[in-house]
């Protein structure tokens, strides 16, 4: 079925992909660009979507002639940017650069895949943005890098993954929301895990299966951690995009979380307000995937459990397989809301999608 | 026991229906309490060295907690000791004011988890005993949780027979948070066992398996922390049913205590969902996620979530099925849900009986 969306629809996380590490050695300084070939550095693409996984790329979208799906321009537009028609899409590049245990190293390879972005993708194609990609473990570098890249307002956010080293409320991380939030980018934090810590609370799972699904709860719990630790309250104007963190766990989540905030607050006295508050002035949320329920009433009680038509934003999540033809939008959402997902709450939250770039 | 010291139920509370409490907390008086089923080397060396968890403190819970033994003020026995260890107390402030005619033991502290192994063998055994005596013998209502020590799972399954014939014994007992996920093949002789004799599996929150508590890594506060039993459980849901857990084992039970149940729906779609797309790496799978969550696993009320309005919770309520909830408060401890005032939606007489004490009836062994 196809779902035309009216014009001016913003796309919230789409995943060009780095094809090879040789593609960034052009963007690479040395001696990193030299420790490529002399170290026989062949690839850092992420365990966290396996290459041939279903999931990682849909079937009408990976590439006959078998190149990295969503690896070039020509691609991107015609699966995604021309059939949904949207006027600016939101780039967030996952490539396992977060993971290398090298502060250096990660915040090196950060800068290629933002040189790489630069050129090779917002320079060609104006209904593009980007995410800045920083490696968190090393925060006096992100900051570097956000600094490096404030000046392009074609880069409207900071990307996180997940799971890192430490929990995202951290004191240690606080740097990179201070440099966010002056520059008016938001902070992007999407699925996938560093791998420096066991993937779930309780261990390595098995199946691949678990790591995806596990994600949801790797998003509860930075979201708890944000929230605890006081980041809103000291950096009020940041925005904070979940993306790729699925919606449907945060009316629950939200509810423990209140209660325990209300039991407990004497332990964090500066969270002054509670959690679904902050959420509605500093969280939002991207649409795909949807985790939702079979039928349409229960998902409609979903987003009425969420009590705000604010925190969604309209994504696709290509070349991700979240969905079928270009049924992006679930079948009898009403029509005020999908206009807010797609047009109102995308512009209200990148600040830096209402200036004009050159 | 001192059950000449029991207190006559006040009028109110006799006029109240009976329900049932899937999760009470009852503690030793005195360490010594577990002496009698303790071998020699066992007692020397928890003198010696202690029970060492996987975490940092000697006699600590990893995250300092609100207040003393995270229990309730007013829970202190008049004759000294701490909240949980004296039965008459328990039966006067909660058993009989609260009716319940069904109590579940799930003793916390024991030994579960421990970093040396046979001690923790040695701890759960002496744990089992000492609930049978101090307990259930004394106070017919209240039923004993066999603690295991799930990371040695032979050994585990080897004290799951031990009482499979003993009636005082309704349920096999978890912690969450264990050393790998619930659905590794390494617990599967627990779930063996338990379907073998007939016990469901109750998971409960805590415990210290030694990883993160995050998957990003260990949080600052002790609010992260009860938060966090949430995720633990469901990452360890996930594993069960992934890994094939109630595939194999489909007259297996388990009952998830005290970490939540608002967030099961959610998880449950996103599973199937997931499963659809990645169904090909587990073809050990032969019916949705959902199915087998439907039918396999219950969940205790208490820390009962709070949403505004509280028809949502109804909601959260009708997708688990209104056969799936076990009450519980979780006595002596804080955050104590009362039966009186913790489900404050208007109800049918079916689904009262069913939420207060039916389903308890149902999954128990029986009781």
């Amino acid at each position: 079925m196809t779902k035309s969306l009216a014009p001016g629809a913003i796309d919230c996380d789409i995943h060009p992909a780095v094809p090879d590490l040789a593609a960034l050695l052009p963007y690479m300084d040395d001696p990193w660009r030299e420790q490529v070939v002399v170290r026989g550095i062949d690839d850092l693409a992420s365990i966290a979507y396996p290459a041939n996984s279903p999931l990682t790329c849909r079937a009408d979208w990976r590439p006959a002639d078998k190149s990295v799906p969503a690896s070039s321009l020509a691609q991107i537009r015609r699966d995604v940017l021309d059939p949904f028609g949207t006027s600016i899409a939101i780039a967030n590049c996952l490539y396992g650069v977060q993971s290398l245990f090298s502060e250096d190293m990660a915040a090196a390879y950060a800068t290629a895949v933002n040189r790489w972005m630069a050129k090779e993708w917002l320079d060609k194609e104006p209904r593009l943005r980007a995410s800045i990609i920083v490696a968190a473990q090393g925060p006096e570098l992100a900051v570097d890098e956000i600094e490096r890249w404030a000046h392009d307002k074609r880069f409207v956010q900071v990307l996180l993954l997940v799971s890192g080293a430490t929990p995202l409320g951290k004191r240690s991380l606080w740097p990179i929301y201070r440099a966010a939030e002056k520059h008016g980018l938001a902070i992007g934090i999407h699925a996938g895990s560093a791998y420096h810590n066991p993937p779930t609370s309780v261990g390595w799972p098995t199946y691949y299966t678990e790591d995806y699904v596990s994600q949801a709860q790797a998003f509860q719990s930075q979201l708890t951690s944000l929230i605890c630790e006081g980041v809103f309250n000291k950096f009020p104007d940041l925005k904070v995009v979940l993306l790729e963190s699925g919606f449907t766990w945060l009316p629950a989540h939200l509810w423990r979380l209140t209660k325990f905030w209300r039991g407990l607050r004497m332990e964090i006295p500066w969270v002054d307000r509670a959690p679904a508050d902050i959420v509605r002035s500093n969280v939002r949320l991207s649409l795909q995937p949807v985790d939702g329920p079979p039928d349409r009433d229960s998902l409609l009680k979903v987003f009425d459990h969420m009590q705000s038509d604010e925190l969604i934003l309209f994504s696709t999540d290509y070349p991700h397989w979240q969905f079928d033809g270009t049924a992006a939008i679930p079948d009898g959402l009403p029509a005020d809301l999908v206009r807010k997902m797609t047009h109102d709450n995308p512009r209200a939250t990148y600040a830096r999608l209402l200036e004009t770039v050159a | 026991m001192n059950v000449q010291a029991r207190q006559t139920p006040t009028a109110a509370a006799s006029s109240k229906l009976a329900i049932a409490d899937g999760d009470i907390h009852p503690t030793r008086k005195l360490a010594s309490e577990f002496d009698p089923w303790l071998d020699k080397r066992w007692r020397d060396d928890v003198a010696t060295f202690g029970a060492r968890q996987r975490q940092p403190w000697q006699n600590a819970p990893a995250y300092p907690k609100a207040q003393p033994n995270a229990s309730r003020r007013d829970a202190y026995p008049p004759e000294g000791g701490r909240q949980g260890s004296s039965l008459p107390f328990m039966q006067q402030q909660h058993l009989d004011p609260a009716n319940v005619a069904l109590g579940i033991l799930n003793p916390l502290g024991t030994g579960q988890g421990l970093q040396n192994i046979d001690m923790s063998i040695a701890l759960c055994h002496a744990t089992n005993e000492w609930q049978q005596e101090y307990w259930t013998k004394p106070d017919r209502r209240l039923r004993a949780s066999v603690v295991v020590p799930y990371e040695d799972p032979i050994a585990s399954a080897k004290e799951i027979r031990r009482y499979a014939d003993n009636a005082d014994f309704v349920q096999v007992f978890m912690l969450s948070r264990t050393s790998e996920p619930l659905g590794s093949r390494k617990y599967w002789p627990i779930y063996e066992a338990a379907a073998e004799v007939g016990m469901p599996v109750g998971v409960h929150a805590f415990g210290y398996g030694g990883n993160p508590m995050t998957p990003g890594g260990y949080p600052s506060y002790y609010t992260e922390e009860m938060v966090g039993h949430s995720q633990a459980q469901q990452s360890g849901l996930a594993s069960l049913v992934v890994e094939g857990v109630f595939a194999r084992f489909p007259s297996l039970k388990m009952i998830m205590i005290e970490a939540g149940f608002a967030w099961a729906p959610s998880l449950t779609w996103r599973l199937d969902n997931a499963w659809r797309r990645l169904k090909q790496e587990t073809p050990h799978l032969t019916r949705l996620p959902s199915e087998y969550i439907r039918d396999q696993v219950w969940w205790t009320t208490q820390p009962m979530e709070e949403p505004e309005p509280r028809t949502h919770l109804r909601d959260a309520i009708n997708w688990i099925g209104w056969d799936r909830l076990i009450f519980a408060t979780d006595y002596p401890h804080w955050d104590y849900d009362d039966p009186a005032t913790s489900l404050p939606l208007k109800i049918s007489e079916a689904e009262r009986e069913a939420f207060f004490i039916g389903n308890a009836r149902n999954v128990y062994r029986g009781v």
